[in-house]
Formats: C-alpha cells, sequence, structure tokens
C-alpha cells in the first residue's frame, strides 16, 4: 500500500492530548474512530499504513476496521499527495457558473491533469462533489480553505500566493 | 420586508459569540423550557407546525413524541449537519454565524425527549462552522448552559462536535449513526427506527441544523406566532439557498409558501442579463426539476409535493436556456453513483450505469431504446433499497425526462448535444 508499512508514526504531543480528550465524548472508545483519523491526518499530512495501525491500537480495534472505514471516506488520504491540495467542485451549481472552465484552467497551468500531482510534488488537483458552498459558486478549496466566487484571475492570485508562501519558508521543491 | 428568525443576528459583529448572543436575549428560552414539562414542550413545538428542514418535512414535534419515555439506555440526540446534498448551503451559515442558537435548540430538544447527550454530525470540508461551533460549545459550557444541573433544574446535557469525513450518504439518518459510531456510512434497515434503536443502541431523535435553530424562538414567542408565519402544517421562515444562473445568487430567508416566481425574480434579480429561465430545481438535486410555467408553485412541503416534485431543503437551483439538460442529469447521476455506498444492488450497479448511459448520450452517443432503458433501470432501483439514496437519483432522472424529453430525443437523433459545450462565462479573458 505504501513505503511507510513498517515504520512507526509519532505524533506532536498536541495531537495526543486532543485524542485523548476526544476518546471521552463516548460511551465505547470506537465511536472516536473518524475524529481520531482526522487529528492524525491533520498532524502527519496522510494516513500511511502505521498510522491506522496506531490507530486501531489507540481504540482497540481491529486493523481491519480501521482500514474498511479509512477507505470508506474520500477525505482520508491513504496515498501521500502534494504539499498543497487544490479541490475544485464540479458539480451542479458550480458547473453551471463555469466550474469545468475552471479546472481545466487550473490544469493548463500546473501542468496536471485531476487526480494528479505536480513533478515538484508542491500540488495535487482534484475535482470534488458538492461542498455546500453553491451561493457563492464557483468554489475551491486550498488546503482545507474555502475559496468562493472564483473566477480565472483569482483562481491565478491563489496559485502565485501559494507559491510566494512557499518560497518564503524555503520549501519550494 | 418578512420577518427575519434564523438570519436576524447574521449580520451582527461577532454573532458567533456567547456575549452578544446573551445580549440578544439568548439562553432565555432554554431557561423557559426547563421550567416546563417536557410533555408541554413537545406540545408547543407540535403546535407551531415546525417540519424537519432537512428534506423529509417531518413535524419535528411527533419526531421527538416517538422516542419512549422509559428506556434503559441513554437517549441521543444526533444533529444532522452533513449537509450534502448538492444546492444546499444554509446549515453552515448557521453554525457560522448564530451557532448558539443551534446549541440552545439542541438542548431544548433533548430535555423535551428525555435525553442528556447530543452529537453535532458536521461534514467533514466544513471547518469554519466546526471551529465556531467547538467554541461556542466551549463557551456555552463554561457558562453553564450545558454541563450538569443547567439552570438549577437538575438537568444535565452534554454536547459534541462529531466531524464526518466526506460521504454524501451519511446525511441519511441511519448512515449517520453508524458513522457517529465510528463505522462505514452504511444505512440500517428500518424498523427498528432511530427512536427506539438509534445510537449506541438507545433512543435517538436526527434532527436538521435548522429545524433545531428555530426552537429557541418557538419556546419564546409561542407556537402560534411560528405557525403564522407560513401556511397551513408549514409553520415559520426558511431558509432558502438559491444558486445557478440568477443575479443575485445566495441564501435568503423568507416565509414558507413564499412563491418560487417571487423568489426567482423579486429576490434574486431575475435570471441574469440577457437570458431566460429553462429549468429550476427545486428543492436540492434529489427533487424533480421544474419549467418555467410550474413557478407560480407556493415553497413549502404539501404544494410542491402537489405538483409531482418535493420541497427537499429549499435550495433552489436555477438553469437558463443554455443549460443541456442531459449535461446537467448526467452530472448529478455521476454524483451519486460515486456517492452510493455499495450495499445494495440496485443502487451500487444502476446508479452507475444511469450515469454511463446519460454520458452516452450526452457525448453523441446514444441510441434508440436510451430513453425506456433509463426509465426501467429507475424502476428497479426506486423502493429496492434500504436508504433512499438511490431513489434521490431515479427521482430527478425521472423528472429530466418527462420534462425535456424532446431534448433527450434529438441528443439522441443527431447523435450529439443540441445545446453545445457549457458557454465559458470569462471568454473574453
Amino acid at each position: 500500500m505504501n513505503d511507510m508499512s513498517e515504520q512507526k508514526i509519532t505524533l506532536q504531543a498536541a495531537t495526543n492530548a486532543a485524542i485523548d480528550e476526544i476518546v471521552t465524548h463516548y460511551p465505547v472508545k470506537e465511536a472516536a474512530l473518524l475524529p481520531v483519523l482526522h487529528k492524525v491526518q491533520d498532524d502527519i499530512g496522510w494516513l500511511p499504513l502505521a498510522a491506522m495501525d496506531w490507530v486501531a491500537e489507540r481504540l482497540d480495534l481491529p486493523k481491519v476496521r480501521v482500514y474498511g472505514v479509512t477507505s470508506f471516506y474520500t477525505m482520508f488520504r491513504r496515498e501521500k499527495l502534494g504539499r498543497h491540495r487544490v479541490e475544485i467542485c464540479t458539480n451542479i451549481s458550480c458547473s453551471l457558473m463555469g466550474a469545468e472552465h475552471l479546472r481545466d484552467h487550473l490544469s493548463r497551468k500546473l501542468g496536471i491533469r485531476p487526480g494528479q500531482t505536480t513533478a515538484d510534488g508542491r500540488i495535487t488537483l482534484s475535482e470534488v462533489e458538492c461542498l455546500g458552498s453553491c451561493g457563492t459558486a464557483p468554489v475551491m478549496l486550498v488546503d482545507d480553505e474555502f475559496h468562493e466566487n472564483l473566477d480565472p484571475v483569482k483562481v491565478e492570485k491563489i496559485l502565485a500566493d501559494l507559491e510566494a508562501r512557499d518560497k518564503e519558508a524555503g520549501n519550494n521543491g | 420586508m418578512a420577518e427575519k428568525v434564523l438570519t436576524a443576528r447574521f449580520d451582527v459583529t461577532d454573532s458567533h459569540r456567547l456575549e452578544g448572543y446573551r445580549a440578544d436575549g439568548g439562553y432565555k428560552a432554554l431557561e423557559k423550557a426547563l421550567a416546563m414539562k417536557p410533555e408541554e414542550v413537545i406540545e408547543e413545538v407540535k403546535k407551531s407546525g415546525l417540519r424537519g428542514r432537512g428534506g423529509a418535512g417531518f413535524p419535528a414535534g411527533v419526531k421527538w413524541s416517538f422516542v419512549p419515555k422509559e428506556s434503559e439506555k441513554p437517549k441521543y440526540l444526533c444533529v444532522n449537519a452533513d449537509e450534502g446534498e448538492p444546492g444546499t448551503f444554509k446549515d453552515r451559515y448557521i453554525m457560522e454565524l448564530d451557532p448558539h442558537a443551534l446549541i440552545e435548540g439542541s438542548a431544548i430538544a433533548a430535555y423535551a425527549f428525555g435525553s442528556h447527550a447530543a452529537y453535532v454530525y458536521v461534514r467533514g470540508e466544513f471547518k469554519l462552522p466546526i471551529a465556531r461551533l467547538e467554541g461556542a460549545l466551549a463557551e456555552a459550557r463554561k457558562a453553564g448552559f450545558i454541563g450538569k444541573n443547567i439552570f438549577d433544574s437538575d438537568y444535565d446535557f452534554e454536547m459534541w462536535v462529531q466531524p464526518g469525513a466526506g460521504a454524501y450518504v451519511c446525511g441519511e439518518e441511519t448512515a449517520l449513526i453508524e458513522s457517529n459510531e465510528g463505522h462505514r456510512g452504511m444505512p440500517r434497515l428500518k424498523p427498528p427506527f432511530p427512536a427506539v434503536v438509534g445510537l449506541f443502541g438507545g433512543p435517538t431523535v436526527v434532527n436538521n441544523v435548522e429545524t433545531l435553530a428555530y426552537v429557541p424562538h418557538i419556546i419564546n414567542r409561542g407556537a402560534e406566532w411560528f405557525a403564522s408565519l407560513g401556511p397551513e402544517k408549514n409553520g415559520g421562515t426558511k431558509l432558502f439557498g438559491v444558486s445557478g444562473h440568477v443575479t443575485k445568487p445566495g441564501l435568503y430567508e423568507l416565509p414558507m409558501g413564499t412563491p418560487l416566481r417571487e423568489i426567482i425574480y423579486d429576490v434574486c434579480g431575475g435570471i441574469r442579463e440577457g437570458h431566460e429561465l429553462k429549468a429550476v430545481i427545486p428543492g436540492g438535486s434529489s427533487t424533480p426539476v421544474l419549467t418555467p410555467d410550474e413557478i407560480d408553485v407556493n415553497m413549502d412541503f404539501d404544494s410542491l409535493a402537489k405538483i409531482g416534485s418535493m420541497f427537499g431543503s429549499g435550495a433552489i437551483i436555477v438553469m437558463d436556456e443554455t443549460t443541456c439538460m442531459v449535461r446537467v442529469i448526467a452530472r448529478l447521476a455521476k454524483f451519486y453513483a460515486h456517492e452510493s455506498c455499495g450495499q445494495c444492488t440496485p443502487c451500487r450497479e444502476g446508479v452507475p450505469w444511469i450515469h454511463k448511459i446519460l454520458e452516452r448520450i450526452e457525448a453523441g452517443g446514444g441510441r434508440e431504446g436510451d430513453i425506456e432503458l433509463l426509465s426501467d433501470i429507475c424502476d428497479n432501483i426506486q423502493g429496492n433499497t434500504i436508504c433512499p439514496l438511490g431513489d434521490a437519483c431515479a427521482m430527478p432522472v425521472r423528472g429530466f425526462i418527462a420534462k425535456f424529453k424532446p431534448e433527450f430525443e434529438a441528443h439522441i437523433k443527431q447523435g450529439k448535444c443540441p445545446i453545445g459545450p457549457i458557454p465559458n462565462p470569462w471568454n473574453n479573458h
């Protein structure tokens, strides 16, 4: 599945503390599975096999239960994606407002198709289902942040800002 | 201008904070409700005519009254904040801009049917609504509006946020419960209904965010006032999310029963300049489409049912003459195919099949008999699955074919889309 299967994961103290608190919300620990997977993913960026195994142990669940749940939900990433995720909605309301043209514009700018990651590992582009923001369509998420009422100029600015931030952080690949 | 109930505080600075909510009379309804008998609270909500705003329109007070009084297992309230029906974008604003209204409404509801714990199942993509709600819960806990012995009433209530992770089917109440328990979101067979066996095996009520947010207002101002805002059996106002080809898309709070024509032309400024109305989806992507000669319908549960469509979540999607009906329903079928949980064969196999046929027709490969085949597949899905997701695809497919059959036939006959590609709104860019 991935090359981290033999490795152990290390979580930040804050993540561990958050998980300890989440578990107290339920009469049974297993109900914490989705929120705990979110916390682990937010910490390490995705859910390698080692992360799912860690969650299984933390919640006293069979590993297969965690794999099964993880694979059911689209927000859980079982593959390492680019450092940034650009997710554009093309469902009905966004489509009516030109989302497919924006998707193609993004594809051209990034040189990749939806589902692919740029060669430098910076950006993964994907086409997603309705994000519940139809009154401000077209809409996309960039690293979980909503960008609404988009047009090609705004999209280019968002990509430029992302690049500038990466350069400043010194991790532009 | 019609009275604002849920959106009255949306423009207030820091509307999500407890301080302002209290200054506007917040948590007084909870105090009042806790001094009433639980049955009296249920009776008041029944009388108000409040019907579920998630789509099904079931009377909220009646739903609460189904919960058995005595139960060995704890009772639960699950707040449905999964908001995934394409076109729908209302609950996120309540959680972002007035989260205390949801908390107060939830506490009153839970008290009414004897529950002491609630989970708000919020779709995982809603990071800001989740953060706002968690902030508000912390404020309410600190101030004693949730926790032990609220308002010295001996009533205890706790409430937590439960993030979803990107599965439309979890908006279905039993899938939501499964997911809340840490499982794949696969709907359960009913009976038993959640009111009897729900979350962690206990009696459970699943209510939509918007439904619960009305409850404090009903307790404060009375059932008669709420009922009088809308037509008979359709009490109150409604958050209408309007998207698509109108001049001013957005979220509007209007009385139940407001005519669709008025919403499109007066409230939203009509169809975008130089274009004309072709079709309207009245209540979210699962509801059968309407043609321009049907828009004098009143937007409430009963009026839309009467003309063969559904009120759904009040998500109005407006399309002008540049829109290809085959393309639209093909896109929606793609969504339902992606979201089928795979549990029932008719949905798992039938919905992707519908999608394939519609894409083929749109791409110019339509064959004689395709329309009949689509109808046959719908026949074999509807009523043959555990949950309504399959129906939610079949109903609009039937609707689009019934209302726009010549357009489907033209695609098949001409071997191409007669409308042409989606116009690029930024052509001059």
